[in-house]
Order: structure tokens, then C-alpha cells, then sequence
């Protein structure tokens, strides 16, 4: 059994109390940060640590606080984005529910790295009860001195606010969220300026997934090379997944990045195959926005090597062939999901959720919304398939921020690797509305079916 | 800082944006421009129709640009080489954001004010298919009437989003806004309020396409058949610059505008009394008919091709007299 880092005193009752967190070696980063690093010391921990942004583009976190620029007399902000709204995704959610005070450590820790005097945890406006939980996580973290005016003692001072975001999707592109956060409509900014030089309120500004934040804390514990020891490559540490969909065990793992993903799904540590004794078809291995892949490609490479779970292996293969570790949504799908409804249902998503700024993505997404609807109920044409294409290449890369390229991704790999499917929609519309097309020969060879065990 | 865009080198000063760049070498080379308004602050990156292909990044750094970017917003480097017209992907993407651009688009031209003087309407002319590949219901809106002299047509709307910097940086206040989001939103006032400002009638001058219009002119007449003449008048109130264009029918002065400039941005900005109470000969100072370019359907009368008759294609000399009117129709 692998080593949990992050989830390791989750079961522990009352670790959502600060005493009892406390008790489990809490707060133990912040002691060691605040007396005995300095704020760079810190930084280079997290950049040998070697551990990438954990809300999707798996940017390396040591060198996004590198590029934080520092001049005299102007405010640095740290803002945690924990408005996690990604289909698929509930990893954050989990964190902060139950062990809130983890967050709170590494915000301290991060903002003493980044001479940050004021920040902001960012959280989806859907989780009233995660922004009741951390509030109150604050208030116990400021009674006991780890939060305030002069922090155990030394000179650094923090302020932590919490602030509850509207309920969009887009707020969680990091410039839209420092818009919201600045009380304006949540548009993406153009960037540059990067929020590193301008951010929240044109100060210096570091926007951090909450997983990456919390994941600070066993790093600061134990060092940045002993984390880096975790993993495969330059893949580090550990990584939340929150697996769902057609799995025996859904839920919130915690796996060591290099994780085989086939054991993954089928270990009965992890997911535990997929339920009822189906078969798999399809996986989206890191939340809506990333391409679908159908099992055989998912559990093999295409040179046929097992794939793993870290960021290089599942994007092996590029998009041809490959996908993303994203922000680890995992979705599994058996052969009864239907992958047409599927996509219509993630397009739906997108369509709703773009800001409407920029032209292609606020057109384009409700486009392919219309033709993937008319698909699903049996209206669709064979030429739908190669239009679907054609605007997703026009949305792709020709918008403000990644929004556009996530409703174009999984649109674009659903028709590559289930066109048959797509065609058949169209050939056979009234049988597309009461049943489905099956597996087909995307779990290429089948594998033996599994027995039931309920 | 020299940067090169389609192969025409300028020597530019620090800053200076690749749109800025390119207008400076002036002529084909210059990207269209939906959202991008050169006097207001903060404007473009929206539209997606300046997209260019930067080749080589900068004279340090000569690594090609992963994405296209908007021009409008991306600011030139040393060395810097910048492909608009003569690179297939970005006339692909350009021909991609005008169809989205349309979709929603009512195309009713023939009853639009704006037809003649429509940024859209010479962008999908250059850029668009004659037929759409759209079949669904387009978004509609009911027209809604901001003020007494302006009406907003928000089915026509492209979301550039010029007239809230208008409001924000022209006038006093700000009441107008985005509202929703996605392909729902709107530019609206909250519970129907008046846009009344001094200058609040220069949306209608900003807006690149017909969603907000002129009350006084609605339906007045086709902007071709007028007669654009330069004017001024001492104007009293002291922001305005009292410099206009006259549109005239006959002997009436039937719309006042600002001067535009070639790129249909206006060079200073009038007050809504200019704009819409002074509208007797007598009022102003004439300066002279305004250039208006060849290239313009206000000149030239119709967006149609020519259709030459059987006869000129033989004959060299109608050939030779009608050479300029062939250029044009390439151009088309």
C-alpha cells in the first residue's frame, strides 16, 4: 500500500478540529517554515520538490513562485483556487471538507514563501458548507496564533480571507478568478501581463490549486527531495484522483504518481473494477476538458506499453492517442453509456459556461451544443461528424483562455475514437434513442467479463 | 524596435501593438478589427478577427509563437516577424471567427442602418461563405430603446463590448453592462434605464454593427445615397471637439456623426447635442465633401461584383478603361 501524504490522517475522527489535527503533527510545516527557513529556502523546496500544479495544466509550482515578481512596496497576494467546477472533479471538495486545517497550513506556508501578507482561498460558490468548514478552520488557526499579527512569535503577519465565488465555470481560470475576486464580472483577462506581475488588483499575484497548496506541507516535513523520491520522471509526489462513473468504488484516491492505470482501476485498493460485472469502454482520465479515450487505448499505449498514471504517460501519444492528467476527474464509462449523449452532455456544459467574451468559444460552443444534441435524438447527418471537427478547430487555440480548447478537446477526440458510434446514431436514430451501441472494438481484445459480486 | 509583418519591415517604438504596427505600413496587410477602438483604453482580444501568426518571436528569442494571437493586444518585439495575409492558418482561423461571428447574426442587411458603414458586413464580404452551415434558430432579442435617440438591437450585437468602454471612459457614468453569459449575453441597462449622458451617443459611433443605432436616422435612408460632408461648430460644451461629418439628402442634414478614419474609428468624440439637435445647415461650418475611399460601398454604391457585359472582355480598349473596376472586383 502506498504511502498517503495528503489523505494520511483523513479516517482519524475530528480531524477537521484544529486540536485533534494538531495532535496528528499538524502545523508542524508552519513551525519549521516560519523558524527555521527562509522564505526563498522555501521556494526552493517546493522547486526541487519537483511538484507540478495540480488544477489541470500541471505547470511546475516551484517556478510559478520563481516568476513572482517582487518589487518594493507593492503587495504580493497568494489566491488558492478552490473553485473546482470541472465535470468530474471533486477532489478539492474532499480535501477541504475533511481535513480543512491542511489547506489552511499550506496557505500559511505558501504566502510566508511568497511574502504575501494578505490571501485569499477562492472558493466555488456552490460549497456554502466547505466555506462554513474553512471559516471555521480560520478562526480556530487564529485563536491558537497561526494566523494574525506575528505568527508563533516571529515578524510575519497573515491575513487568510475565504471568499465565495458566484457558480461559474470560468471563475476558475485563474484571471477570471482574480476578476471575481476583484468584484468584477468574471471575464478572463488577455494575458500578458501574467497575474505573476499583475494580478489581483495589479499587485504580484501566485494562483494555486488547492491540492497543489496543501501538497506543500509534506513537502516543507519532509523536504523537497524526499518528496521528489515519490513518482515516476518529472511526474512527483502524489497525486488526489476522484474517480467516478461506472466503478465498483468511487471515491477519492490518493496514488503515487506512476501508478500503473490499470491497477488503478481494477485493484481492489483503488477503484475495484467497474461495477455490476460490466466491461469498460471508455475513460476521460482527468476531468471534461481532457480527450476521451476508449479502454484499449487507455489501459496500452499505442507502442503498447501500459499506460501510467502520471502527466507524461496519459499524454503519451499526443492527442492522436493520448489524453491528460488534468485535474484528475476520472471518469470511467461501461459499455452501456452511450459516448454520443455523453459528449452532447459535456458540450451542454461548455456552451453553458462560456463568458462570452471572445467570439469563437461563445459561438462556436453552442454550435457544437445544437449538432451533438441533434445527433443524440436521431437527427443527425453524416456530415455532422466532419462539421463537429471543423469548429472545434476553429475554437481551438483561437480564444483568450484554455475554456475554448476544453469544450473543443473532448468533442474532437469523442468523434476520433467512436466515430463508428457517431455514425451509427445516424444510420439507426430510433434504435440511438432506446438502447445503445455497445462496446464495439474499443475494448480490443475483450476482457474476460467480471463476476459479480453483489 | 523594427518588426517585420508580411514581409514589410517598420521601425516602431516600444509598445506599440502589432495592429498598430501593420496600420502604420497601411494597405492589405492590416488585420481587421471588430473590438479594438484605438481611442478607448483597455479595449480588443475579443473579437478574434485581428489574429496573426508570429513566425519569430523576437530578435532574443526567435522561437515561433505556439498559438495565433490577437494583434490588437499583442505588443510588437525587436525583431519580430509577423505573418497576417499570406499565412493559410490564420486566414483559416480568420474565415472560422467570421462564420461564428455570423451565426447568431440576423444578416438582415437590407432593413440594418448600418449596412453600407458595417465592419461585419466587409468582413464576411472578404472572409465569409456565401452560404452559412448553421441550421438552427439563431438567438433573437427584443429591440429596446436606451434613451430616446438610441434604440439597441441586441439581436445584431457581436459582443465587442466598445460601447461599455465608451460609457466608462467617455461619459460620467456607466448604466449599461454585460448581462449572462455565453451566447445569452446582452448588452442591457438594468430595469430598462435611460442611457442619458452627454455623450452617450457615440456607442452608436463605436458599435461596429448595427445593434446600436441612431433613433433620429432609423430608417431614414441607405448611408450610400447620402452625401458625407466635413463640418465644425463651436461647440459649447468643453469636452466636445465640435469637429463632425454631415450626412446629407439633398438639402437636409439627416444623421451627424464623428470623423472617422480609415479604419471606421473616430478621430475625436462629438456630444449628443451635436449629434442630435443640430441638424440645420446653418448650425455648422462647412469644410468640404469628405474623402470617402474607392474601396467603400459608400462610393462605389453596391457590394455586388461587376458583371461586365460580353462585349468589354473582347474589346482591349473598354478592357483598358474598365481596369480599375476588374482590380476592384479581385479585391472582392
Amino acid at each position: 500500500m502506498a504511502r498517503k501524504l495528503l489523505l494520511e490522517h483523513i479516517n482519524v475522527p475530528g480531524i477537521n478540529t484544529f486540536d485533534v489535527y494538531r495532535s496528528k503533527g499538524g502545523y508542524a510545516a508552519v513551525e519549521k517554515a516560519l523558524k527555521t527557513l527562509t522564505p526563498d529556502e522555501v521556494v526552493e523546496e517546493v522547486k526541487k520538490s519537483g511538484l507540478r500544479g495540480r488544477g489541470g495544466a500541471g505547470f511546475p509550482t516551484g517556478m510559478k513562485w520563481s516568476f513572482l515578481a517582487k518589487p518594493e512596496g507593492v503587495e504580493r497576494y497568494l489566491v488558492c483556487n478552490a473553485d473546482e467546477s470541472e465535470p468530474g472533479t471533486f477532489k478539492d471538495r474532499y480535501l477541504m471538507t475533511h481535513i480543512p486545517h491542511l489547506l489552511i497550513e499550506g496557505m500559511i506556508v505558501a504566502s510566508f514563501a511568497l511574502g504575501a501578507k494578505t490571501s485569499y482561498i477562492y472558493v466555488r460558490g456552490e460549497m456554502m458548507p466547505q466555506i462554513r468548514i474553512l471559516e471555521k478552520a480560520i478562526a480556530e488557526a487564529k485563536a491558537k496564533g497561526f494566523l494574525g499579527k506575528n505568527i508563533l512569535g516571529t515578524d510575519y503577519s497573515l491575513e487568510l480571507y475565504v471568499q465565495p465565488g458566484g457558480g461559474a465555470y470560468i471563475c476558475g481560470e485563474e484571471t477570471a478568478l482574480l476578476e471575481s475576486l476583484e468584484g468584477k464580472r468574471g471575464n478572463p483577462r488577455i494575458k500578458p501581463p501574467f497575474p505573476a506581475i499583475a494580478g489581483l488588483y495589479g499587485c504580484p499575484t501566485v494562483v494555486n490549486n488547492v491540492e497543489s497548496i496543501a501538497a506543500v506541507v509534506p513537502i516543507i516535513n519532509e523536504g523537497g527531495d524526499e518528496y521528489a523520491k515519490l513518482g515516476i520522471g518529472r511526474s512527483t509526489g502524489t497525486k488526489l484522483i476522484s474517480a467516478g462513473g461506472n466503478l465498483r468504488k468511487p471515491g477519492v484516491y490518493e496514488i503515487d504518481l506512476g501508478l500503473p492505470a490499470e491497477e488503478f482501476l481494477y485493484s481492489d485498493e483503488y477503484c475495484g473494477g467497474i461495477a455490476n460485472g460490466k466491461r469498460l469502454k471508455a475513460v476521460v482520465a482527468g476531468g471534461s476538458s481532457v480527450p476521451i479515450l476508449p479502454a484499449s487505448l487507455f489501459l496500452k499505449t499505442i507502442n503498447n506499453e501500459p499506460r501510467l498514471m502520471s502527466y507524461e504517460s496519459l499524454a503519451d501519444g499526443g492527442f492522436v492517442s493520448g489524453t491528460m492528467m488534468g485535474s484528475g476527474g476520472f471518469i470511467a464509462y461501461d459499455e452501456d453509456q452511450c459516448i454520443v449523449r455523453n459528449t452532447w452532455n459535456f458540450a451542454r456544459f461548455y456552451h453553458h459556461e462560456s463568458c462570452g467574451q471572445c467570439s469563437p468559444c461563445r459561438e462556436g460552443t453552442g454550435w457544437m451544443e445544437k449538432v451533438l444534441h441533434r445527433l443524440e435524438y436521431g437527427h443527425g447527418k453524416m456530415s455532422d461528424m466532419d462539421l463537429l471537427i471543423d469548429v472545434s478547430k476553429k475554437i481551438e487555440g483561437n480564444t483568450i483562455c484554455p475554456l475554448g480548447d476544453a469544450a473543443a478537446w473532448p468533442v474532437a477526440s469523442a468523434i476520433r475514437h467512436f466515430r463508428d458510434e457517431f455514425e451509427w446514431h445516424v444510420t439507426n436514430p430510433s434504435a440511438a434513442l432506446s438502447g445503445n451501441y455497445g462496446i464495439a472494438h474499443y475494448a480490443d481484445p475483450l476482457p474476460k467479463l467480471e463476476v459479480a459480486t453483489s | 524596435m523594427k518588426v517585420t509583418i508580411d514581409g514589410f519591415p517598420i521601425e516602431v517604438e516600444a509598445g506599440t501593438s502589432i495592429l498598430n504596427a501593420a496600420r502604420l505600413i497601411g494597405g492589405d496587410i492590416v488585420p481587421p478589427a471588430m473590438c479594438y477602438y484605438s481611442k478607448l483604453e483597455g479595449t480588443g482580444g475579443k473579437c478574434r478577427t485581428c489574429l496573426v501568426q508570429v513566425t519569430k518571436g523576437s530578435e532574443k528569442d526567435p522561437r515561433p509563437m505556439p498559438k495565433l494571437v490577437a494583434s490588437c493586444r499583442t505588443t510588437v518585439m525587436d525583431g519580430m516577424e509577423v505573418k497576417n495575409i499570406t499565412s493559410p492558418e490564420v486566414i483559416e482561423a480568420r474565415k472560422g471567427v467570421v462564420e461564428m461571428l455570423l451565426i447568431n447574426h440576423p444578416l438582415d442587411c437590407p432593413v440594418c442602418d448600418q449596412a453600407g458603414e458595417c465592419h461585419l458586413q466587409d468582413l464576411a464580404y472578404e472572409h465569409g461563405a456565401a452560404k452559412t452551415r448553421y441550421e438552427f434558430d439563431r438567438r433573437t432579442f427584443e429591440k429596446i430603446d436606451i434613451g430616446d435617440k438610441i434604440q439597441l438591437h441586441m439581436t445584431r450585437c457581436i459582443l465587442c463590448y466598445r460601447c461599455v468602454f465608451v460609457a466608462d471612459q467617455i461619459t460620467d457614468h456607466r448604466i449599461h453592462g454585460i448581462l449572462n453569459r455565453g451566447d445569452h449575453s446582452e448588452i442591457s441597462t438594468y430595469i430598462q434605464k435611460a442611457v442619458d449622458n452627454d455623450f452617450s451617443g457615440n456607442v452608436i459611433d463605436v458599435c461596429p454593427v448595427g445593434a446600436l443605432t441612431d433613433k433620429t436616422f432609423r430608417f431614414k435612408n441607405r448611408v450610400w445615397f447620402t452625401k458625407p460632408v466635413e463640418a465644425h461648430r463651436e461647440c459649447e460644451n468643453p469636452k466636445c471637439c465640435g469637429k463632425v461629418t454631415l450626412w446629407y439628402k439633398g438639402e437636409d442634414v439627416i444623421r451627424v456623426t464623428a470623423r472617422k478614419d480609415e479604419y471606421g474609428e473616430a478621430e475625436e468624440f462629438i456630444c449628443n447635442t451635436c449629434r442630435f439637435d443640430k441638424k440645420k445647415t446653418s448650425d455648422w461650418v462647412i469644410e468640404g465633401p469628405r474623402k470617402v475611399s474607392h474601396k467603400s460601398v459608400i462610393n462605389s454604391n453596391h457590394y455586388d461584383t461587376l458583371h461586365p457585359l460580353p462585349v468589354v472582355k473582347t474589346n482591349p480598349v473598354l478592357m483598358e478603361a474598365n481596369k480599375e473596376q476588374f482590380e476592384r472586383e479581385t479585391r472582392l
